[in-house]
């Protein structure tokens, strides 16, 4: 016998610290480990529905499984992508679009 | 307060202060190493309600698969070993972070709470065949949607990374 409130609790938590790690990091890859504990969240909040009961498709186990399928593509084409733009402008960080000259400055020099 | 209660008190716990800190730390390998002990308790989390195949899913491709390109990506865009004040925010926006943080998680717990219900309800562990049973009948199509996806990820970000290594010579 288990109390559901405790997994909702974790899960809404991990999704709030998700939150957080998107909006206060600079480095597009800590960027993304706050949207991997986001969609982590997102995994515990299906499987908790899932043991409920009456799951008739086993929705909540193959919605998760899914999931993380769905969050890997998205990993390795994000990475690609950082690993892109720090080639371009020898630079991962993400709120310095405002002054290009300064970021090809540093391309040039690396 | 059940003995499975207690159990996934403790994962829970791992998970959420491994998370906090892979978020907080200023140190960016350990971040990713925190993600890596966050996911494991979040692996924990799963196999305390019962879904063992999902469980080892998730060590199998996060912690074996995701966790290693974070790695290789902070190594590729050369993170500095030790703490790294280059890419540090305000202290200003570190709090309207975390208070949009907060608000987050306390909007999904006023939803979700009144859902739980008071009764605890039994553990019921689901069998490996079941899910592939559903997963190659009723889900068969979105499978092999996922399956293209995959693919199709594999190839862009082939692309992705072609594309970029050809792009700076051009100008010059």
């Amino acid at each position: 016998m288990i109390h559901l409130a405790l997994p909702y609790a974790v899960a809404a938590a991990l999704i709030g610290i998700g939150t957080y790690g998107v909006l206060a990091r600079r480095n597009a890859v800590l960027v993304l480990i706050g949207i991997e504990l986001m969609l982590a969240g997102a995994g515990l909040l299906l499987i908790t529905a899932g043991a409920i009961g009456q799951d008739r498709w086993q929705a909540g186990n193959v919605l998760t499984l899914f999931v993380i399928t769905i969050a890997a593509a998205e990993v390795v084409l994000a990475l690609a992508v950082i690993i892109a733009v720090f080639r371009a402008r020898g630079s991962i960080d993400i709120t310095e679009a405002a002054h290009e000259p300064a970021s090809e400055a540093a391309a040039g020099a690396s | 307060m059940t003995g499975l209660d207690l159990a996934f008190l403790a994962t829970g716990a791992v998970t959420i202060a491994a998370a906090l800190l892979a978020v907080t730390t200023r140190h960016l390998v350990h971040s990713a190493l925190w993600l890596v002990l966050s996911l494991g308790g979040l692996a924990g989390c799963y196999l305390v309600l019962g879904a063992e195949l999902v469980a080892l899913v998730h060590v199998l491709v996060y912690v074996g698969a995701v966790v290693v390109l974070v790695i290789f990506a902070l190594m590729m865009t050369r993170a500095p070993i030790g703490p790294s004040p280059l890419h540090a925010t305000s202290r200003l926006h570190r709090a309207l972070a975390a208070v949009l943080g907060a608000g987050v998680s306390t909007l999904l717990l006023a939803v979700l709470i009144p859902l739980a219900g008071e009764q605890p309800v039994p553990r019921r562990p689901v069998d490996s065949t079941q899910i592939a049973g559903e997963l190659f009948g009723t889900w068969v199509w979105p499978f092999e949607a996922l399956s293209l996806l995959l693919l199709i990820a594999l190839i862009g970000a082939f692309t992705v990374s072609r594309l970029a290594g050809a792009a700076p010579q051009e100008p010059r």
